[in-house]
This record gives C-alpha cells, sequence and structure tokens, in this order.
C-alpha cells in the first residue's frame, strides 16, 4: 500500500471536517477524491501532505506512520489548487527550489530541471516568470517542481480547477500519459464526476466529511451504494415506492419486490438509459408524453411525462431517436430496464437488497 | 457615413456627460483651486527653502553646513536614522506576518497598536519617555544610580525615533502580506524547506516593493521628526542635535547670517524628501507596472483560446 488511512478524524474547532476515514491507495494507482464542496476532500488530501494534522486516526505512507513526521520529510508532491508557483523566480528556479533545498549538486540539479522541462513539454520556457506562463503551462510548472524530487506519492488538489473549460479536456488526457510513464501514486481531488470518472483508476467520494464509496468508476456509476453516489455520479433517476403484495408502487409504475413486507418505503433509482421508449404505443408497458428533448451531443435526453405527472428522464443515442422519428409533444409507450434499490445519503442497504433488477417482461414481450 | 459617426459618437459623448460628470465650470473650479493650493502651499515654500539657503552664494553654504555644529547634527541624525529604521524593519516584519499569517487572540488590539504613534501628537511621545526615564521618571533613580543616561542623549533620541516611526513599514507590509496568502510557503514546505529558508527566499522576495516603500517612508520620518526628538534631547548644540532641531537653533539665533544657515540644513532635510518622493513614486510605478505586466499575461492568455 501507498498510502493507508485509518479512521481519520479531522475537527476545526467544534466543525467536524472529516469523519474517520478509512482507505488506501495502490502503489502506482491514480486515485480520485470526489465530492461537492464542503465534503472534506481537501482537509483529506492536505492531511496526507502534513499540511494539516488530523484530530484522530493514523495516516501511512509507504508502510510508514506519518502522522509526527513534517510536512517536510514526508517526501510528498503537492500541486496546489492555484499553483502557488514562486512569482519572484522563474521557471527553472521554481522546478530546481526543492533540489537547491535539498542541496543537490548543481550539474544534477540542471540534468533534473532539464529532464522535466521536457517530459512535461517546457522546454525553451525555463527563463519566464509564472506571470507570462498561461494557465496550462502554469499547471505544468507545478507538477515539475512537485515532482523535481522524485516524491513517492504525488497529491493534486482541483489540477484543472483554475484552467479554462476546453484546456480541461486536454490537460486530463494529458494527466493520464504523465501518470502512465512516471507510474508515480498520484491521488487528486476534484469536484467534477466526469473528471474523475474519465481520469482516474478509483474513485473515493465524499460528502460532508464522510467517505460513501470507493471503487472504480464504472462500480460507483453502475453500482452505487446510496441514493448520494447515485445523484452525484450521474444523472440518476430516484423515486420512492411502497411495497403492496410484494410490488413496489408510486403512481402507475410497479417495481416487484417480493422480499419486502408490506408498507416498506423503498427508494428506486435508474439511469436515464435504462428507460427505453417508442412510438408504437403496444410495444412497452407505460404511456408517456415526450415534453422535451435536450441535445447533449452525441447523446439526447428526453424529459417524458407520465398520464399520472410524473417525470422521468430517458437518454437515448441520436440514431435511435431519427430511427424512432420522434418529436417533442408525441405519445410515447416506455418500459424500465434494470433498477436498483438505493440506501439513503450516508446510508447502505442490507446485502439481499444490493443486486441490480432487471423489470418484469413487457406486455408486448408477453405476446 | 463618416459624418453620421462622428455625430453619433458626439452625441453619446454628450449623453455620458449629462449622466455621470459634473458641468464643465465644476471641473475646472476644482481643478484650479487643487492646483493653486498645491502652488501655494507646496511649492512655493519648497523653491523657497532652497532660495533662501543659496541666497549667499554656494561657499557660504558649504560652510554652513561642514562648520562643526551642523556638520555633528547630520551624523547623528544618520546615526539615528541607521539604528531606528532597521529596528523598525525587523519589528514591521514580525507584526505584519503575525497578523497576515496567523489568527490569534488580541489580533485587533495589535493593529490599533500599531497605529497608536501616529494618533498621538510627538510632543506627547517624547514626554512619554521623560516622564518613565528623566530624573523624576519612574526608572530615573535608578538610571541615575548606574550611571546609564538616555534622557538628554542619544539613546532617549533613538527611542522617540523608534517610537514615532513605529506604524510604517508594519502598515505597508500588511496588506501586500494579506494579499500574497500563505500559499507559495506552504508550497515551499512542501518542498522541504525549512521556515527560515522559506522566509527568506518566498515570503522576502514577494514582499519587497512593500517592504521598501515603507523603509523609504520610515526612513523620511526619522531623519525629519522634530516634535518628540526636541522634548527628549535636551538640544545641546554638537552633542543631542538632530538637523531638525539644528534648523530651529540657527534659524533662532542672533546671529546675522542665522537664517540663511538654518536654511542651508533645511535645504538638506528638503533633498532628502524630494528623494523620498522620487523612490516613493519610482517604487509605485515598479509595483504597478508588475501587476499590469501579470494582467497583460493573462488578457493575452484568454485571448488565444
Amino acid at each position: 500500500m501507498s498510502i493507508e488511512l485509518k479512521n481519520v478524524s479531522k475537527k476545526f474547532g467544534e466543525v467536524a471536517a472529516v469523519n474517520s476515514v478509512n482507505f488506501s491507495v495502490k502503489e502506482g494507482e491514480l486515485m480520485a477524491l470526489l465530492g461537492p464542496s464542503g465534503g472534506g476532500k481537501t482537509t483529506v488530501l492536505r492531511m496526507i501532505a502534513g499540511l494539516e494534522v488530523p484530530t484522530e486516526g493514523d495516516i501511512f505512507i509507504r508502510g510508514k506512520r506519518v502522522n509526527d513526521i513534517s510536512v517536510r520529510k514526508r517526501n510528498i508532491g503537492f500541486v496546489f489548487q492555484n499553483y502557488a508557483l514562486f512569482k519572484n523566480m522563474n521557471v527553472f528556479k521554481n522546478i530546481a527550489f526543492g533540489l537547491k533545498i535539498k542541496k543537490w549538486k548543481r550539474a544534477d540539479i540542471e540534468a533534473r530541471v532539464t529532464e522535466l522541462l521536457k517530459l512535461l513539454g517546457l522546454d525553451g520556457l525555463e527563463r519566464r516568470y509564472p506571470h507570462q506562463l498561461s494557465g496550462g503551462q502554469r499547471q505544468r510548472v507545478a507538477i515539475a517542481r512537485a515532482l523535481a524530487s522524485k516524491p513517492g506519492v504525488l497529491l493534486l488538489d482541483e489540477p484543472f480547477g483554475a484552467v479554462d473549460a476546453k484546456i480541461r479536456q486536454e490537460l486530463r488526457e494529458w494527466l493520464v500519459h504523465l501518470h502512465k510513464d512516471l507510474n508515480v501514486t498520484t491521488l487528486f481531488v476534484t469536484h467534477d464526476q466526469e473528471e474523475a470518472m474519465e481520469v482516474s483508476d478509483r474513485i473515493v467520494i465524499f460528502s460532508k466529511g464522510n467517505l460513501e464509496q470507493i471503487g472504480a468508476p464504472r462500480e460507483v456509476y453502475e453500482q452505487p451504494v446510496n441514493e448520494f453516489v447515485a445523484r452525484f455520479i450521474g444523472v440518476m433517476n430516484v423515486l420512492e415506492v411502497e411495497v403492496r403484495k410484494g410490488v413496489g408502487r408510486v403512481n402507475e409504475l410497479e417495481f416487484p419486490a417480493p422480499t419486502q413486507p408490506d408498507g416498506t418505503r423503498l427508494r428506486i433509482g435508474f439511469r436515464p438509459y435504462a428507460v427505453q421508449v417508442s412510438p408504437d404505443l403496444a410495444l412497452y408497458r407505460y404511456r408517456a408524453v415526450l415534453r422535451r428533448t435536450y441535445f447533449l451531443g452525441i447523446m439526447l435526453r428526453l424529459e417524458l411525462e407520465l398520464p399520472s405527472g410524473l417525470t422521468l428522464r430517458s437518454r437515448i443515442t441520436k440514431e435511435e431517436y431519427a430511427l424512432l422519428g420522434l418529436r417533442d409533444g408525441m405519445n410515447l409507450s416506455l418500459q424500465i430496464r434494470t433498477y436498483r434499490v438505493l440506501a439513503r445519503e450516508g446510508g447502505s442497504l442490507p446485502p439481499e437488497l444490493q443486486t441490480a433488477y432487471e423489470h418484469p417482461p413487457t406486455i408486448a414481450e408477453h405476446i | 457615413m463618416a459624418g453620421t459617426i462622428q455625430s453619433n459618437l458626439k452625441a453619446r459623448r454628450t449623453a455620458s456627460r449629462r449622466g455621470t460628470e459634473e458641468p464643465a465650470f465644476v471641473k475646472w473650479t476644482l481643478i484650479t483651486i487643487g492646483l493653486a493650493f498645491a502652488l501655494l502651499f507646496l511649492l512655493v515654500p519648497l523653491v523657497n527653502v532652497f532660495y533662501q539657503a543659496l541666497e549667499k552664494g554656494v561657499r557660504f553654504y558649504l560652510a554652513a553646513l561642514t562648520e562643526p555644529d551642523s556638520w555633528s547634527a547630520i551624523r547623528l541624525t544618520l546615526i539615528i536614522a541607521a539604528i531606528s529604521v532597521p529596528l523598525n524593519v525587523v519589528f514591521g516584519l514580525a507584526a505584519a506576518w503575525a497578523i497576515a499569517k496567523f489568527e490569534f487572540r488580541g489580533k485587533a488590539i495589535l493593529i490599533t497598536l500599531i497605529d497608536l504613534p501616529f494618533a498621538v501628537s510627538p510632543v506627547v511621545s517624547g514626554l512619554v519617555f521623560v516622564l518613565l526615564f528623566g530624573m523624576q521618571g519612574y526608572f530615573g533613580q535608578w538610571l541615575d544610580d548606574h550611571n546609564i543616561k538616555i534622557i538628554f542623549a542619544v539613546p532617549g533620541m533613538v527611542m522617540a525615533t523608534i517610537f514615532v516611526t513605529f506604524p510604517f513599514v508594519a502598515r505597508e507590509l500588511i496588506p501586500v502580506m494579506q494579499a500574497t496568502g500563505s500559499e507559495q510557503e506552504q508550497a515551499a514546505l512542501t518542498l522541504g524547506a525549512s521556515g527560515w529558508q522559506t522566509f527568506w527566499h518566498v515570503t522576502l522576495p514577494s514582499v519587497k516593493w512593500g517592504l521598501l516603500y515603507g523603509v523609504i517612508l520610515c526612513n523620511a520620518r526619522a531623519m525629519g521628526e522634530f516634535g518628540a526628538v526636541s522634548v527628549v534631547s535636551g538640544k545641546i548644540a554638537g552633542q543631542t542635535q538632530t538637523m531638525p532641531l539644528r534648523v530651529e537653533e540657527l534659524y533662532n539665533s542672533s546671529k546675522l547670517s542665522g537664517g540663511t544657515a538654518a536654511f542651508a540644513v533645511a535645504s538638506l532635510l528638503a533633498l532628502l524628501a524630494l528623494f523620498t518622493l522620487g523612490v516613493k513614486t519610482w517604487v509605485e510605478w515598479k509595483t504597478r507596472r508588475n501587476y499590469e505586466l501579470a494582467q497583460r499575461a493573462e488578457a493575452n492568455f484568454q485571448s488565444q483560446i
């Protein structure tokens, strides 16, 4: 294990920022700490770096407990959200700073900085000052500076937060490649779920100082442990149903729940892609009106209103949309292919409910 | 076509003037008053100082400056400034650092205390030290027993000067340090730097212009202070007289050429003021230019995407 947190809590005065968090990062892994702002993720990152001291719990870096080791001696590379480049030093001196402090030989410093400049595509910029650089260049200088003395782990606080949306995409891909080349354990904080999904091997999701779920991007997307994760990672239709005679109902929708006693209230969640529609009114079980179509590039999102007034969101491809000949205001039939039972925020479900359900066959399939 | 644009522009200009500007006569009246005031109360006296100083010729001017008592006053002024300015730099840095980077009880009180010397009359500032260390003061007897002279001697003058120039450096540094924040210092820590290395390589360079600005203002006041120093000095010619005190004595002396000699010494103080203004303008220009460069780099970058 490269980084390990055991029951780590942090309080600022009376305010609990992080509540008894446990997780570990494997050697060479690229991991995202994801959550809404104020979720405690930056505090966790700063505690690993040694910029904050945990109120309780232990932090290990490469098997060594580092609680009492100062920032200076932890051998971590930290990239600040606004980069925190030394304004009075040029690019070369910024990158060389840590090496100079660690008393490297002049020739070695020169060689290492040159190597990093090349690796990060900063050749020719070594005499520039931070204010003469673009946002993307500043970020790369910050990363080069953090990597200079070959740290055991690289920590990045909102690495793409201060960059323009257009460049952000490039930088994400670039970070993945850089990580592959260097193979250094990397942990970064983000509030952007898309970013976390795209870049990382695994994601740790935080909300209000609690760790909600850890898993690979696909895992947290397809098997969210609770409603918070489900809603935070992508779009989710969430409904509350009441069980009667083994079936959970809300308005006209029915979801089989054979094991649950009558009167139980369950939260049901399904992704927009699980909602299938057809202009053939006999094809699927439920009826709906297409209220509005949102164009999201290659995908389209449909806003569907059921006769009872319930609104569901569906997602289909452009091709499907054209093939089905859909128009706003059209009457459609729909079915929900798969769904999950969700726990409330902060909680998790008993094991028997922790699977995805296939919806009962449609009328058309009966025939 | 061009005519329409012209008249459009003109129309817009009149419209904007109506909306946001005062009528022309108000503008010109204010400018005239401002200029006349500056001319009458600032420029004329300044020119007069040099005129009076050189009235009896350059030779007399130089003689007046090198006359033993005046020369001693010049030296003493430099010594006092050389002691009090560095001390206030150290204090100013420490106080600004504490205020900008830490949260602590009594922070508001410290900020108010730093401003105290600005609020108190210089004469009172001087008297405070006389009351503490003078013969009738709390420590007077003890100091006399141990043969330590503070009041009517150089140590007292240094103390009074430090007191009066206390706020300059700290006042300039606090906003600069608050604006810089502490991220650069944290970055230095993560790179393995010690507190001292961080201060020397990161903090100090980032506040250097603010610091320089504070130092020159502090220095100007340290050399030019009259009230507080006058109270504690005893005004012994050749021993405890600084330049401002020397100017006063020469001017009040019954010697025929006293006035001219007084203006000769005063002209040095005026030169110091001009020099201070020059450095101040330069520093301000420099900081503004750094800021504009950063802004332009940012704008360039934004337009590239």
